[in-house]
């Protein structure tokens, strides 16, 4: 097993930079200029300087080794440094945002905890749901539970967010005006009133994304606990006289959750990378907002930066899912 | 009865229905039989004659829908396994009927241990302790004759060859002494030598324990081997039912005798045995209104189209308790005895 972590580790190094050559060299192909940006009443040569202490006129090569070497070396020392309250970067030049002109790491940390909260909440209230929901609909299918299901996963799945948030927003914030339409981040939590007001504010961003997360889940959920359910293992389960509650929830759940926990582990990277469109749409100032600002903004360090995150990410939660099958199923052995 | 013994287990006019989209399937019909203490009874059949589906509607293992157990009782120690309620039946299924299956390699649960697997139902019926259950457990996998029994408690269904598995099976089966073990096909699943492997097992199994014990098969040269009486199956129902030397000696159903014929002289010739019986086995799209062999019987006449026939004495005895078949033909006497195969 660790030879296969480590083989897979190793691996990974050069499809990560290959990913990172490609997504420096897309972004950069990109029309539209960082120097946009700069308001039109700041004079020629100062745009110029302005244009050149942001490197952007470097080679492509140059700009990819730099960023790589910032990336990789000066910004990890940077975070020890503000760890350990070491000094190991001297100075060192970081990745600067172009619009913001402030380290793109400071920004993705200042918008994180925003991400995380709601389309992390989301993530883990869809799991919560759609397991039980999953397990149900195929233990009693074609019963109303799995019809219900069935149509509410296929509505989930099929519309995007942008309309079931709109329509939500429509519905619950301006008619009825149970909720607020707009998510306040600047919000902190100091005390049960402002608790409560936070919550209040998750729950319809958290409803249109979990219920979107959720119908994948449990339509997953589903088909592997149905696919289990009609196993020979079941009927000997039951022969040895072993409850319901058992044999569904045991025999089958144990072996229908390893498709699923898979799933669920691939998804993950993107809670990180933010729901783009839940974000845009009930203005929440997180990663997905950062990255759509920045794209608008032709500021490349950040698309590129946030991009990559999200790339390692991926690999990374592969690899997890990997193992997770390999923990889950014994008949599964890597060496 | 014989022996003034009551029966450990009586099955009387089981009907079992699937439900399907196409129509009704009539699986089993008005099945009827008994099984003594410490008897084995072996049951043919053809492929799809209905003896799984029989088996199965006995401890309610089919699921409903599509079955649909119409009628019958199956008496356990003089209780109507139909009439119980779920809890009750759970503890009859695995404690005293243990059910081993025709596929050893799905039979067992993929994920979990071997181990786990057989003290799941010690420790559900005997309700024993973990360690008191392993205890069991390293027990029951020696009886079956897997060596080095405590170090496989811990390995998975898929670190077992397909006969080491059936063993499995037949453990978890026998965990807690049951009164009744139902074997559906055993050995089809595995190669000849395993087979015969098993089989002794079973034997010797059966004299050290005593359980009655249900041997379903295809091969009627298994249970010239090993059964005390034997039910043949056709279309749902049964069509012969004899002591084992009778019917080899004085076979009476066309099918049964057609059976005989296609068994190979010499063991190992596997290829000639069923198959070799023309035509198709019968449709069971409806409740049967005529014999259900006539298309492929020899010795068809009117009346097999018009009634179904009922099983009737061949020897004067009880029907059940000594040679009965279903058939309005009636077999010539048999000219000797000595063409017996048993
Ligand atoms: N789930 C089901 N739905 C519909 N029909 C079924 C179902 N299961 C079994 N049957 C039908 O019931 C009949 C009897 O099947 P059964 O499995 O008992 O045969 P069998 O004698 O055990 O055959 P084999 O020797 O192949 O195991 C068959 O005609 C089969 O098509
Ligand atoms: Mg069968």
């Amino acid at each position: 097993m660790l030879t296969y972590v480590l083989r897979r580790l190793f691996i990974a190094i050069p499809t990560l930079l290959l990913i990172s050559v490609v997504i420096f060299f897309l972004v950069d192909l990109a029309p539209g200029s960082p120097a946009s940006e700069i308001p039109l009443t700041v004079p020629p040569e100062v745009r110029a300087k302005i244009l050149e202490s942001l490197g952007v006129n470097a080679p492509f090569h140059v700009r990819y080794l730099l960023w790589l070497k910032q990336f990789f070396w000066v910004e990890p020392m940077y975070a020890i440094d503000y760890l350990f309250g070491t000094d190991y970067a001297q100075g060192a030049q970081r990745i600067i945002s172009y619009s913001s002109r402030s380290p793109v790491f400071n920004i993705i940390i200042e918008r994180l905890p925003q991400t995380l909260t709601v389309i992390g909440t989301a993530y883990a209230v869809a799991i919560l749901i759609a397991l039980p929901i999953g397990i149900y609909s195929a233990y009693r299918q074609y019963s109303w539970v799995d019809q219900l299901g069935t149509f509410v996963s296929m509505v989930g799945y099929s519309v995007p967010t942008f309309f079931t948030g709109v329509v939500l927003i429509v519905i619950f914030a301006v008619k009825l005006q149970w909720f607020p339409s707009i998510y306040d981040t600047t919000l902190r939590i100091t005390d049960w009133g402002s608790l409560w007001k936070q919550i209040h504010q998750m729950i319809l961003p958290v409803a249109v994304l979990g219920l979107y997360n959720a119908a994948e889940i449990s339509r997953y959920t589903r088909s592997s606990m149905l696919e289990n359910l009609s196993q020979d293992y079941v009927r000997t389960a039951r022969a040895k006289g072993m409850s319901e509650r058992v044999v569904v929830l045991k025999h089958v759940a144990r072996n229908s959750m390893i498709p699923v926990v898979t799933i669920i582990a691939l998804g993950l990277p993107g809670v990180f990378g933010g729901a783009i469109v839940t974000e845009q749409v009930f203005k929440i100032n997180g990663i997905g907002a950062a990255l759509i600002g920045a794209i608008h903004a032709n500021d490349l360090p950040m698309v590129q930066t946030i991009t990559f995150i999200t790339a390692i990410l991926i690999v990374t939660f592969n690899l997890i899912a990997d193992i997770l099958y390999g923990v889950l199923d014994p008949r599964i052995r890597y060496d | 009865m014989p022996n003034g013994a009551k029966p450990v287990l009586q099955v009387r006019g089981l009907k079992t229905v699937f439900r399907t989209r196409t129509g009704e399937v009539h699986a089993v019909n008005n099945v009827s039989f008994h099984l003594q203490r410490g008897e084995l009874l072996g049951v043919v059949g053809e492929s799809g004659s209905g003896k799984s589906v029989t088996m199965m509607s006995l401890l309610r293992l089919l699921p409903a829908p599509p079955a649909e157990i119409r009628a019958g009782e199956v008496l356990l120690n003089g209780r109507d396994l139909l009439q119980m309620g779920a809890d009750e039946l759970r503890d009859v299924r695995g404690g005293k009927v243990g059910f081993v299956f025709q596929d050893p390699m799905t039979s067992l649960n993929p994920v979990f241990t071997v181990g786990m697997q057989i003290t799941e139902a010690l420790r559900k019926h005997m309700g024993l302790s973990k360690a008191a259950a392993e205890t069991r457990a390293v027990e029951l996998l020696q009886l079956v004759g897997i060596p080095d029994a405590r170090k496989r408690l811990k390995a998975f269904p898929h670190q077992f060859s397909g006969g080491m598995r059936q063993r499995v099976m037949i453990a978890i089966a026998l965990a807690c002494d049951p009164d009744v073990l139902i074997a559906d096909e055993p050995t089809t699943a595995l190669d000849v030598t395993i087979q015969a492997q098993i089989l002794e097992l079973v034997k010797e199994l059966r004299a050290k324990l005593g359980m009655a014990i249900i041997w379903i098969t295809h091969d009627l040269g298994v249970i010239a081997g090993i059964a005390d009486r034997v039910m043949v199956m056709y279309g749902g129902q049964v069509v012969e039912q004899a002591p084992v030397r009778e019917l080899f000696a004085n076979p009476q159903h066309p099918y049964t005798r057609a059976l005989l014929k296609t068994i190979p002289k010499i063991s190992g010739e596997r290829e000639a045995r069923l198959k070799v019986i023309e035509g198709q086995p019968p449709m069971l799209s409806a409740a049967p209104s005529a014999c259900p062999f006539r298309e492929r019987c020899e010795y068809r006449h009117d009346r097999c189209n018009a009634e179904n026939p009922l099983r009737r004495a061949v020897d004067g005895r009880e029907v059940g308790q000594g040679h009965d078949v279903a058939c309005h033909w009636q077999a010539p006497a048999p000219a000797a005895r000595e063409t017996a195969h048993a």
